[in-house]
């Protein structure tokens, strides 16, 4: 006789969206949806997380759920914040605000910076999957240096994007907001714990969850996990958590050997370009070296 | 018991906003509208009113924050104009798409190219087809009972659609007039709480804003116009209990001498008061001319345009706003009343007061002879007349 | 016929569970019960809640004696599985293993 512990009736984000097979994003969401619980609001900005839940007259959330347009999360979330809290029915009820990177790091930035400095009871989170995804693919100011989009591509006479990632949580936390963390679906735990922390945290939040995207990115549907592993293990990206500004900044994980960054590229299309040139390799590595040897991570080896 | 104060039409629009006992007002100053925020922050300084205010950063902010407090269950109210308006554009359809009775007040200002701060219909007009019911006030008073009908009528199950009250900048916006008001228990008794069918619950979970492909897009579409073609009744019903309850009457659409017309000039806003009374001295020099006053612009009142202009021989449309390329805009949904009807009269455009020109009783004397002379020649032409004005056009590369 | 809401909204929460997307996959992961350690990695891995947690007990020598202890079992739901493979890649004691689909 078995008892069904999880299952997929129950769960606040079902099976049956239409993400692709082996979305990093989706996995995310999930993993943030299993601590906020079912008293939970979501504010969600437009993007695929957006259009592939809710494809009229299906939706995959089983929590209250709103979507406006591409720039606004922050601020429709800050809207049902206030109404909340003057109906007072905001005890007990988490406020979140969800956008990809498009609609966080660019025509998302504004709403975003006036929520968090407005001080809204808002838990803002930022799935990137580093391009304008759910378009088809493009640049944004996410898209790391070297990688391969549709309006950044390699050819001839470019080396893919040009310009290096914007550092969107070191921006949030300029803000001295209550707290501000990174995270990724390989270290769940991590994850959790972050996504307890600013929930329990009073006033706005901000978490910036790197989430690899098998279409985009050109990898197999099964690496999604070991890709964001690798993003971390390469220093690529780094696990932190700041409490009321970039001077409290605290790493919560460390590599012990911390692996070049090839063994990142290696394993994404939009890289294929840089791999036939070492010199280019050594570049990206150069630059993951100086902001490693920043945040105190360890030298690289092997 | 009724109170009055001398007080700017910015004023009379958050004194409404006040006794409706809004909930919350996500707002963003923008010239002339300004006041209504600041006088919001008053009240709540002063313990006047309970209400959550959002400081946001921008108008699109504004309007976003809006539809997610009142998707929440808050009644909702700000006020903007021109470029303000402007950038909410894009959210101003989902917000009635979403059928959330947000209230606005607009300080009827013309839209940049070049900035101009002052009184004109461009702002609004750009607006007419997001879906949001249209009030334009006459004066101070007008612009406070419908500010306080708005929320009525906009929260009315039968019809749940936001609405936009307009009220020309500085004009009105910043004139001080004589406002009549009731007391609140009569507002409170006007207007019970707001109890929305859907909300943001974590009771009773449920999607809003979702993806809707070819296969449902439509049908949606047709149930969001309907509810703002079968509004007419209960804007009516409404008006009619305000003027019950409060003494004030309202109508849709309101004719001045209109019966025995050859000329009828139809305007909106504040320079309804100067038309009526420019119809009265040329009556008294014999010239048949009435006036219309269209107050509920959305939802467009065809069957009270044409019951009321029909009789004349030519209706001169005075309008503060131009869409280029093709005429004023309420030329055209004017000409769309009458097109199809066995018998009408002659349609004239006239370009007013945009920017803030002063209208004054000589340019309705203008209108009203001029559209005289093409009543009597039978044609329109030149379709477009822009009224006191005074180019004189620099050559080309300069002097 | 098109069932439409006020205001568009969608009053069902869930409803996405009406399209099976286990039609999408060409393979398939299949769970080694005996394998399995019920560690839950590959629950909280998946993107489409395709696994569900079931408690059981298994036989287990531990000691020179063979007791039952409790141990939780991935279970797949084929309704949903895409077979994008992830569960498979994380296993931590590869207990799940993918296969081609039998048409």
């Amino acid at each position: 006789m078995t008892v069904v512990i999880r299952n997929t009736d129950k769960e606040l984000f079902t099976s049956g969206h239409r993400g692709c097979a082996g979305c990093g994003e989706m996995t995310a969401v999930r993993q943030v949806l299993m601590v906020a619980g079912p008293n939970t609001i979501v504010a969600n900005a437009t993007g695929c997380l957006e259009v592939a839940s809710t494809g009229y007259p299906e939706t995959a959330w089983a929590i209250p759920w709103i979507h406006v347009a591409f720039e606004n999360a922050a601020a429709v979330a800050s809207g049902v914040e206030a109404a909340l809290k003057k109906l007072g029915k905001k005890e007990g009820v988490n406020v979140l605000a969800f956008a990809g990177d498009g609609g966080t790091f660019d025509i998302g930035l504004q709403a975003l910076s006036g929520m968090l400095e407005r001080g809204h009871d808002v838990k803002f989170f930022t799935f990137d999957n580093e391009a304008y995804m759910n378009t088809g693919i493009q640049r944004c100011s996410s898209t790391p240096y070297g990688a391969s989009t549709t309006t950044s591509p390699a050819g001839r006479v470019s080396i893919g994007e040009s310009r290096p990632k914007k550092p969107i949580a070191a921006i949030a936390a300029a803000h001295e907001v209550p707290y501000v963390a990174t995270a990724t679906i390989a270290y769940f735990q991590d994850l959790q714990k972050k996504v307890k922390k600013a929930l329990d945290t009073k006033g706005p939040t901000f978490m910036h969850i790197f989430a690899p995207c098998p279409t985009g990115w050109r990898h197999s549907s099964d690496n999604a996990v070991q890709i964001s592993r690798l993003a971390v293990e390469t220093g690529v990206f780094i696990l932190w958590e700041a409490e009321g500004g970039l001077e409290n900044l605290k790493v919560t994980y460390k590599p012990k050997k911390r692996k070049p960054v090839e063994e990142y590229l290696k394993m994404q299309g939009r890289f294929r370009h840089i791999l036939k040139k070492p010199e280019l390799v050594a570049e990206i590595q150069k630059m993951v070296d100086e902001k490693c040897e920043k945040y105190g991570l360890p030298p690289v080896e092997g | 018991m009724e109170m009055k104060e001398i007080i700017r039409g910015n004023m009379a629009t958050a004194l409404a906003a006040k006794m409706a006992r809004v909930d919350v007002v996500p707002a963003f100053p923008i010239t002339p509208s300004t006041l209504f925020p600041e006088k919001i922050s008053e009240y709540i300084a002063n313990g006047e009113l309970d209400a959550e205010m959002i400081l946001v950063e921008s108008e699109h902010s504004a309007i976003s924050a809006a539809i997610g407090a009142s998707a929440a269950g808050a009644r909702v109210a700000t006020a903007t104009a021109s470029q303000g308006l402007a950038l909410m554009h894009e959210v101003l359809f989902i917000a009635s798409a979403m059928r959330l009775p947000i209230v606005m007040a607009i300080g009827n200002r013309a839209l940049s190219g070049p900035i101009n701060i002052w009184a004109d219909h461009s702002d609004t007009m750009a607006e007419r087809d997001t879906g949001w019911m249209q009030f334009y006030a006459e004066n101070n008073q007008e612009a406070f009972d419908l500010m306080l009908m708005a929320f009525r009528i906009a929260e009315d199950r039968r019809v749940l659609l936001p609405a936009m009250v307009g009220l020309d900048a500085f004009t009105l916006t910043h004139t001080m007039e004589p406002v009549d008001y009731p007391s609140q228990e009569e507002v409170d008794d006007f207007l019970p709480p707001y109890q929305p069918p859907y909300t943001l619950d974590v009771n009773r979970p449920m999607t809003f804003g979702s993806f809707a492909t070819p296969e449902s897009y439509m049908e949606f579409k047709w149930s969001h116009t309907r509810a703002l073609e079968e509004s007419p009744p209960v804007i009516d019903e409404i008006f009619e209990e305000y003027k019950k309850r409060f003494g004030r009457e309202y109508k849709r659409v309101t004719g001045y001498m209109t019966e025995d017309a050859d000329v009828i000039i139809v305007a909106m806003g504040s320079v309804s008061g100067t038309l009526r009374e420019a119809v009265r001295q040329m009556r008294k020099d014999g010239i048949r001319v009435g006036a219309v006053k269209i107050t509920t612009f959305r939802p467009f009142p065809f069957k009270e345009i044409v019951e009321l202009c029909g009789g004349a021989k030519i209706v001169a449309i005075a309008e503060r706003a131009i869409s280029p390329g093709f005429a004023g805009p309420l030329f055209g949904e004017i000409a769309g009343a009458f097109i199809n009807q066995p018998s009408r009269p002659l349609i004239s455009d006239f370009i007013i007061g945009l920017g803030g020109r002063d209208v004054t009783l000589k340019d309705f004397r203008e209108i009203a002879s001029t559209a005289l002379k093409e009543a009597e020649e039978g044609r329109v032409e030149p379709l477009v007349k822009w009224i006191n004005i005074n180019p004189e056009e620099a050559p080309p590369g300069g002097e | 016929m098109v069932k439409i809401y006020l205001g568009a909204v969608n009053p069902h929460p869930g409803s996405a569970l009406r399209y099976k997307t286990g039609t999408w996959r060409t393979m398939k992961p299949v769970v080694d019960e005996q394998k399995c350690i019920g560690c839950w990695f590959c629950y909280m891995y998946c993107p489409d809640s395709a696994i569900q947690m079931v408690k059981r007990t298994i036989k287990k020598e531990i000691g020179g004696q063979v007791k039952e202890i409790e141990r939780d079992l991935a279970v797949i739901n084929y309704d949903y599985c895409k077979g994008c493979g992830i569960c498979a890649a994380e296993c931590p004691v590869k207990a799940i293993e993918m296969v081609y689909e039998e048409k």
